[in-house]
């Protein structure tokens, strides 16, 4: 066997504690904080246009969190923040909270103007096509025909309206909540966040799960191996049926070479392999 | 000038909410109350015919699923036209009953014709925002907090009166269409209701297909849904 492979680490069928030590947890968001900027993000395309597109959006979201900066709302810190934050940025509206938290988080702690910048432009293809893919084009055409369903079920209009309402939006606030408060624990290193299965796989997750379930092999399990093991869900709340799938997966977590952010190569018994993360 | 008043009452709340659906498009809160089976049921419910407003909503929503709203792409806008579509399938109908077929046909054309005028008002705005933006990227690059607040504010209030104007204007137009429409129409009622069915169909299904290709898995997921529509048809027939 070469080095390579012998000092690799060995995928396991499942993983309790995964080999590799987790990036730094932000000191938590302050509740009046989050709100304030997560009904910000609600805005965040308010001022969408073909120049800056949603960059001054990113700037309007992120601005609560830069009156901690030394010297308040006058002081230097603040203006050259909003400055920086307030430039050319496109993402997908509701991964756009993800880097909006990130993007505090690093402003709040200081880290040097270039970095800001650099990881800014980096974020905005992931964000923007995760987005799309997950978002577009499958959870709102799945809400849809949920929608056109109860219709055809004879479901009075207040019922057809709010089954809807209520089915997208606990997807879209879960989305928005878990991407603000993923961004501001993660920081810098909120790539990590973006593997999520969810987000890579959302749409395959959603369309395997009932034959998963059908087969009693995703069960909720509170012993054996996966025991104990910990999930980053983007659905905090509402998305119990999910839950089961992801917590079958086995894991082999690594940090990455250049930045130490951690990704870890999860499997699922089905035996598509997929980019997930330790929460 | 009473006639006039009375034809005015309507149009106000069709078009405010015109405004506010619009506004949910892109600009706040994106919690899609702009869907056509949203929409159109609202704008039926303000008239007083619901049921009238959902069924167009329903057709509309099939052919809202083949246009996905990407980015800065030019997509039309289902969140004003939906509402107007609705108010306009309200016409003749009452409370708990279908849509008259004329006002049926008629709504469903209208908002389609809305959605694309609105996908172009929503470029214009866009476009309006960037001109108003400009002269002030000087005050943006010195972090002015008033600057960045200011133009969230401008482009909400100005999307949101872009879902007014475009609302009434619309719904002006298109209720006298719609009640001449109903009065001359002579097309047997269930021969019209399946044609306008059918178009909607066979654009849901063309982005349906689209899917196919797009996501693993939702062939085998729409087999399953066909077979359990079917035996539910089955069975309550």
């Amino acid at each position: 066997m070469p080095e390579t492979e012998r000092n690799a680490p060995a995928l396991r069928a499942d993983t309790a504690s995964p080999p590799f030590a987790s990036p730094p947890d932000g000191p938590p968001l302050p509740g009046a904080l989050r709100a304030s900027m997560l009904l910000r993000c609600l805005a965040i395309q308010g001022s969408w246009n073909y120049e800056i597109l949603v960059g001054n959006g990113v700037g309007f979201c992120v601005e609560p969190a830069l009156r901690q900066l030394p010297g308040g709302l006058d002081g230097q810190p603040y203006k050259a923040a909003l400055a920086r934050q307030s430039v050319y940025f496109n993402a997908h509206p509701y991964l756009a909270a993800l880097a909006v938290g990130a993007l505090a988080r690093a402003e709040v702690e200081q880290v040097a103007p270039v970095r800001i910048e650099r990881f800014r432009t980096a974020l905005c293809g992931p964000l923007g096509s995760v987005g799309d893919r997950l978002v577009w084009a499958a959870w709102l055409p799945a809400c849809s025909l949920v929608a056109i369903l109860l219709f055809g079920f004879g479901w009075s209009p207040l019922g057809v309206v709010l089954g809807f309402l209520f089915l997208y939006n606990v997807g879209h606030l879960g989305l928005r909540d878990w991407g603000l408060r993923n961004g501001w624990k993660h920081g810098l290193r909120v790539a990590t966040a973006l593997g999520h299965p969810v987000l890579q796989h959302g749409h395959a997750t959603l369309v395997g799960y009932p034959r998963c379930w059908a087969a009693s092999r995703c069960r909720w399990r509170s012993t054996g191996p996966s025991a104990g093991s910990r999930h980053c869900l983007p659905f905090p709340w509402g998305w119990p049926s999910l839950r089961p799938c992801l917590r079958y997966s086995s894991c082999d977590c690594r940090a990455a070479p250049r930045d130490g952010a951690s990704f870890c190569s999860c499997s699922r018994p089905s035996s598509s392999t997929r980019w997930c993360v330790d929460g | 000038m009473t006639e006039l008043f009375a034809a005015l009452v309507p149009l106000v709340p069709v078009a405010l909410l015109a405004g506010v659906v619009g506004l949910d498009v892109v600009s706040f809160p994106q919690a899609m109350i702009s869907r056509p089976i949203v929409g159109a049921t609202l704008g039926g419910a303000f008239l007083g015919a619901p049921e009238a407003g959902l069924v167009c909503g329903t057709a509309l929503e099939c052919l809202a699923l083949e246009s996905l709203p990407v980015g800065a792409s030019r997509y039309p806008e289902w969140g004003s036209a939906s509402v107007v579509a609705g108010a306009v399938a309200a016409v003749g109908a009452t409370n708990s009953s279908f849509p008259d077929v004329g006002a049926f046909a008629v709504a469903v054309l209208v908002g389609i014709v809305t959605a694309w005028i609105g996908g172009w008002t929503m470029v214009q705005h866009r476009q309006l925002i960037a001109r108003f933006a400009r002269p002030r990227l000087d005050q943006l690059a010195a972090g002015s907090r008033n600057t960045v607040v200011g133009l969230q504010v401008f482009g909400m209030t100005l999307d949101l009166v872009r879902g007014v104007l475009l609302g009434g204007l619309m719904y002006c137009l298109a209720r006298p269409v719609a009640t001449l429409v109903n009065a001359f129409w002579t097309v047997d009622e269930d021969l019209s209701r399946a044609v306008i069915v059918a178009s909607v169909a066979a654009v849901a299904a063309a982005a349906v297909w689209k899917d196919f290709h797009a996501i693993s898995g939702t062939r085998r997921l729409f087999v399953v849904s066909l077979a359990v529509g079917t035996l539910l048809v089955v069975a309550g027939a």
